[in-house]
């Protein structure tokens, strides 16, 4: 198998003093969707903004498509065609859906815009008719589709997401993971994902973490993850329920 | 009536020079979250740049076309004062980015008091004059003995300044850029994930700033002939007031702002006391924070987080 297309290797990122993450590994291959899960405060957002360059790891190194970017600056990164749909949306608040797009396209061919426009909103057809309004009008759930598609309108090569369904309700959550999965079975885009909604972020992904404490402590298969009885015991429904039992 | 149109007329070429200095302050707070305190200096810099072109245009190139050397004046100074802008923004905001928030405020303060001892010191501390280049005006109507005119001056002025605000208009609202500097005025962290350059983007915006208000100086050395070192801070400070009131971050709020200033001012001066006329301006400053902080055009912050 060929090197991974997302390389981290023994990354620590701090926040003042406070140490954050640990010295972190993890890769993700090409045509993959790779899943972090991982309680509330355990470095999953960090890592995935450290990857960004934002904060930056102060120790370990990053590589992204054979390039080094632990030393990069954030902007830099984008260009490379690696896209992230962060924690909390930040979808621009005053900017109208498709200038947000357009945000999204910046790293973009401008010539492709229309064309990936169309296959973007067709992938979220509820955007189509929301084009002129706000972003900052949209509800949660909207937002984080616009999210997404302002992740993709650059084409990149690894889509980032974290928690995507953060707050949405069950039936938006499922057209979120069903639109994931087809972008990555139909157009083998790689998908790293930080979930806390563990089950179904894990049936969908090919490999999965666990991080505690800005560690990783568990790594496998999702459905190996699945059956572990810690990933039970801690993350799914199910196993807080037979703990209570 | 006549009175009055004429002060309407006077108080809005006032105004547009408010207003086009005022959108410095506006965009430059929209997009770092800092009031440049040095932007006033910039004005009067830019005033002394347009001055010394129409002293190495008329003098030593020997240019009689006065529409030419208006021109290349402002031309001139437009270019120098973004560079000088562009400078003062690497030096003496960018490394405190990330600071703590007074410090690039306390920064501008020192911008703003070298720059106009620099002009102290280099130009004299007198005032600098330049012959009146355009004196031709129309008389609007005249009626009981009181002409009411409109000089080719105070037409330029309006002329340059719609068409300009319209380009300025169509630069942040329509184009890739404008997008991106709105973009990092509402998200920078975002802005940075989806691939601007923001510190590049804040440079641009800085230079921005400095045009305008470069237009602003250059007409104000044609329409008042005169210029001193210290000419950077009550306009300044006024345009600022009309930022404030318009709304600080809003771009129609600072021309509309700009307007109003120029209008209270030269109306005050007219039918009140003149001696009272920067009291006027600044009590509109100070009431405009009390009653109304966020603005004419502010923003109610009702968005979703």
């Amino acid at each position: 198998m060929s090197e991974p297309l997302l390389c981290v290797r023994g990354v620590k990122t701090y926040y003042g003093r406070v140490q954050a993450l640990k010295g972190v590994d993890l890769d993700v291959n090409d045509g993959e969707i790779v899943t972090l899960i991982g309680a509330n405060g355990a470095g999953k957002s960090t890592l995935m903004m450290t990857v960004c360059g934002n904060p930056r790891a102060r120790e370990g190194t990053i590589t992204f498509a054979g390039r080094d970017i632990t030393r990069l600056p954030t902007h830099e990164i984008a260009r490379l065609k690696l896209a992230q749909a962060p924690e909390g949306r930040r979808i621009f608040p005053r900017m109208t859906v498709l200038e947000n797009l357009q945000m999204g396209a910046t790293t973009a061919d401008p010539a492709e815009f229309d064309r990936d426009l169309e296959r973007v909103v067709g992938l979220f057809p509820y955007l189509s008719r929301r084009l002129g309004q706000r972003g900052g009008t949209l509800s949660g759930g909207e937002q984080q589709m616009l999210a997404i598609a302002r992740a993709l309108m650059s084409r990149p090569r690894l889509l980032m997401l974290d928690e995507p369904s953060l707050g949405l309700a069950p039936l938006i959550v499922r057209q979120i993971f069903d639109a994931i999965r087809r972008l990555n079975a139909e157009q083998g885009l790689s998908v790293f994902l930080v979930e806390q909604n563990a089950f179904h972020a894990l049936k969908l992904a090919h490999r999965g973490y666990v991080m505690v404490n800005g560690l990783i402590t568990l790594t496998g298969s999702g459905r190996e993850l699945l059956e572990r009885p810690e990933v039970k015991s801690a993350y799914l429904e199910g196993g807080r329920q037979q703990v209570a039992r | 009536m006549d009175y009055f149109v004429q002060q309407l007329i006077n108080g809005i070429t006032l105004g547009s020079i408010y207003g086009l200095i005022a959108i410095g302050y506006t965009m430059v707070f929209g997009i770092v979250g800092m009031v440049n305190f040095a932007h006033g200096d910039v004005f009067m810099v830019s005033a002394f740049v347009a001055l010394i072109a129409f002293l190495i245009l008329t003098t030593w190139l020997g240019v009689t076309s006065v529409a030419l050397s208006l021109f290349l004046m402002l031309v001139a100074a437009m270019l120098f004062t973004s560079l000088i802008n562009w400078v003062i923004e690497r030096v003496a905001y960018r490394p405190l980015r990330g600071s703590f928030r007074l410090a690039p405020l306390i920064s501008a303060i020192g911008m703003s008091i070298f720059l106009s001892n620099f002009v102290q010191v280099s130009q004299g501390p007198l005032n600098k004059s330049v012959p009146p280049l355009v004196q031709r005006e129309f008389v609007l109507f005249n009626r009981n003995n009181y002409p009411v005119t409109l000089s080719y001056k105070q037409l330029i002025i309006w002329g340059i300044t719609a068409v300009l605000l319209l380009a300025f208009w169509y630069l942040v609202a329509r184009t890739r850029l404008g997008r991106a500097q709105r973009a990092c005025e509402q998200d920078k962290k975002m802005a940075a994930l989806v691939g601007i350059d923001v510190d590049r983007t804040i440079a641009i915006t800085f230079v921005i700033a400095a045009a305008l208000a470069a237009v602003a100086g250059t007409m104000y050395v044609m329409y008042y002939g005169v210029v001193s070192f210290s000419d950077g801070f009550v306009p300044g400070v006024k345009a600022f007031t009309a930022a404030v009131l318009g709304g600080i971050g809003s771009l129609p709020g600072a021309v509309v702002g700009g307007l109003l200033i120029g209008l209270i001012e030269t109306l005050w001066s007219a039918y009140f006391s003149i001696d009272y006329k920067d009291v006027a301006a600044f009590s509109i400053l100070a009431i405009t924070l009390i009653f109304l902080p966020q603005g004419l055009f502010g923003r109610p912050d009702v968005e979703k987080v």
